[in-house]
């Protein structure tokens, strides 16, 4: 099945939907500080290890709606997978943006000591995690969903990655085993329509992965615009579906990558690119607010100034921090203090 | 004798009880490590295909399923991605998965979640992250079960970081490590050779039947145990090798050739200082490996020994599978294994040169 925003009775107050906007918002400029830092010193020829972060660079910008519209319903002790483009989600889920951004700049303060990097945050303290590979966050998912079920708590896993994902093995083992054992999962994919450089309709069989989640035995649901409510309404009743003991649902979202598939992508291959501004999600719900008389100019600049002196901070904390001892590269292969 | 082989060789040997009288084969010895450990912890659960009603392909979990119940002792469907990935789900938050790989040879429709999840989230998350897991799967040759069945790949596993990797060879240090396993806060992999486990239906060596304490015990991970002391020539091996290697060393005794059997017990960590001290006291190093011969564990030993001081070899040779896909006949598969006669011949060798 698959909904559109207009069908959608949120059920949100102005609260509640003025903090999506402002989770939205503190994703966007996040991601903005990151750009702006990823290329200020990898000019004119461009150098993808260089400068003040290193390596390769997946930025979210777009698929925002995603994330404010699923973490709204989760709890802390719940967890979330996400992938190679996990920063929106990791805010959504509420990570200290300092270890964030410690980690993105390679910094001691970061969330791994600076061994992980963007594409390996793990997160305890927020039950966070991401995989570098794509559609290998799937099983350990259900194996968060596992033990939660087996501890009796009402606690999810969520478990995010991109339409390219749903082509590979481990998507369908994984739908398999958590429909079999009624596992506490909501499998959600980001549909951007670009696996890379590839479209989805060269790579995917079927219109939507919907499909193929009940082919599973599990519902499946396509949200077919980047509505940040949308894709609230329709996570709110998987992740009650799955605190209720009933199992498994699945989400998938078409949603918009803004910016290339990683910062130096030129995006040749993409023909409809120069339309892609005009449909950047957050001034569009601005103005859905605004509309609905929920927003107004002060309330949103407001959300605007937070947001930036929230990102300032992580970057200059990120910035000023030390980075890691080389002395120290070896350390944390294995657990220390143990024998055996 | 270098200062650090002097410190290898007075290192106090970790304190293990004694065996006693009780003989068990190792899948029995293997089964109890689990269970001991499983009503000790109500986090460990068994997980993987066949481990439930039928025990276990090799008897690994034979009993688990009656004492325990499906909720700890879990079948799952032919999805070895999906499954271990759940092992490494459940070990983050807090569980202590024992997931069995029916064979190893099968690592490669999941190795993405061994070497990649399993072995890398620890050090990824600076630390902040366990993965508490035991990844046990069955290696070895020798009964015409052909190239996709009969593989050690052990060295496949060490060469990769994150994992502690565990090749017993008998029944007191197969539960002894498995113990340990399921107690270590890493991610273990333990390889089981189908000819140590004792079955009645494959060939088996004397020795995967021996005497086991009733208690809890743990051998630790990363100390080789010298199987047989001698002073001509040091056979470094593991696992079935260690016993071909021990029936050659009897053989030879009467001729006055004195042979000394290193069970390395675990590849990761290597107990390096073990692997010296043999070569400093014999001079004469053999490896015997079931593994491909290049660029595995038998380099490895060559290169642990000549990296400290190049002069404690007098010789040095190699007994393993050479680079070839295991075969179907039995003539065949013989052939590359490392059987007694191949080490017999090793042995001669060395002690002539």
């Amino acid at each position: 099945m698959t909904v559109q925003s207009t069908e959608v009775a949120s059920g949100l107050t102005t609260e509640g939907r003025q903090e999506l906007l402002r989770r939205m918002i503190l994703m966007r400029t996040f991601e903005e500080a990151v750009l702006r830092d990823y290329h200020a010193d990898k000019s004119p020829g461009f150098d993808i290890g260089a400068g003040l972060i290193p390596g390769e660079m997946h930025l979210s910008a777009g698929q925002e709606p995603v994330a404010a519209g699923v973490c709204a319903h989760l709890e802390t002790r719940d967890a979330l997978t996400a992938t190679h483009r996990p920063h929106h989600l990791a805010i959504g889920k509420g990570m200290n943006l300092r270890s964030l951004a410690g980690e993105i700049f390679g910094r001691e303060t970061g969330l791994g000591h600076g061994r992980g990097g963007h594409m390996h945050l793990f997160d305890p303290a927020t039950h966070f995690s991401c995989s570098g590979i794509v559609a290998e966050g799937f099983p350990s998912a259900l194996g968060q969903a596992f033990a939660f079920q087996r501890a009796g708590s009402r606690n999810v896993a969520v478990a995010v990655a991109g339409e390219g994902a749903a082509n590979a093995g481990p998507f369908h083992e994984s739908l398999n085993l958590a429909a079999l054992w009624k596992l506490p999962v909501v499998f959600v994919i980001e549909d951007n329509d670009w696996g890379i450089s590839v479209a989805r309709a060269a790579s995917t069989s079927v219109p939507s992965n919907a499909v193929r989640a009940v082919g599973y035995g599990i519902p499946g649901l396509r949200v077919e615009d980047n509505d940040v409510e949308a894709v609230h309404a329709a996570a709110g009743a998987a992740v009650a579906r799955a605190r209720a003991g009933q199992g498994p649902s699945l989400i998938e979202v078409h949603t918009l990558r803004l910016w290339g598939h990683f910062e130096g992508d030129a995006q040749g291959y993409r023909p409809e690119l120069a339309q892609v501004p005009d449909r950047d999600p957050i001034p569009a719900y601005e103005k859905r607010l605004r509309d609905a008389g929920a927003l107004g100019d002060e309330e949103l600049e407001e959300m605007k100034a937070s947001a930036l002196t929230q990102v300032a901070d992580a970057v200059e904390h990120a910035k000023a921090a030390p980075t890691p001892n080389p002395d120290e590269a070896r350390k944390y292969v294995f657990v220390e203090g143990r024998i055996s | 004798m270098s200062q650090a082989t002097a410190a290898a060789a007075h290192r106090p040997l970790p304190r293990e009880p004694e065996p006693g009288t009780r003989r068990l084969n190792t899948a029995k010895a293997i089964q109890e490590a689990i269970a001991s450990q499983m009503a000790a912890d109500p986090s460990v659960f068994v997980m993987g295909e066949d481990v439930g009603a039928y025990g276990g392909i090799f008897s690994s979990t034979t009993g688990l399923l009656e004492r325990f119940g499906p909720e700890r002792v879990l079948d799952t469907p032919i999805s070895e991605s999906a499954f271990i990935g759940l092992g490494i789900g459940a070990a983050v938050e807090g569980m202590r998965p024992v997931v069995e790989l029916m064979f190893v040879d099968f690592f490669g429709v999941c190795m993405d979640q061994i070497y990649n999840h399993m072995a890398k989230i620890h050090y990824e998350s600076g630390g902040h992250v366990r993965v508490p897991m035991v990844l046990m799967t069955a290696v070895g040759g020798g009964y015409s079960d052909g190239a996709q069945h009969s593989q050690t790949l052990w060295g496949t596993f060490a060469h990769l970081p994150g994992m502690k990797v565990v090749v017993p060879s008998n029944p007191y240090d197969a539960k002894g490590l498995m113990t340990a396993a399921i107690r270590s806060d890493d991610p273990v992999v333990y390889m089981f050779h189908k000819g140590v486990m004792g079955l009645a239906w494959m060939a088996k060596n004397q020795r995967s039947i021996g005497a086991v304490p009733e208690g809890d015990y743990v051998v630790p991970i990363g100390k080789a145990r010298v199987a047989r002391e001698g002073a001509d020539v040091s056979i470094v091996t593991l696992s079935l090798s260690v016993h071909h290697s021990l029936d050659v060393a009897e053989k030879l005794a009467p001729e006055g050739i004195s042979v000394e059997v290193l069970d390395l017990r675990s590849l990761v960590p290597l107990d390096r200082g073990a692997v010296i001290a043999t070569a400093a006291k014999t001079g004469r190093v053999i490896v015997v490996d079931e593994d491909y011969r290049s660029f595995g564990l038998s380099g490895e030993i060559a290169a642990t020994i000549t990296e400290h001081d190049p002069s404690l070899l007098k010789s040095f040779s190699r007994v393993c599978v050479p680079d070839v896909p295991i075969p179907y006949a039995r003539e065949l598969e013989y052939a590359v294994l490392p059987t007694s006669a191949r080490i017999e011949a090793a042995v001669r060798k060395a002690v002539a040169a």
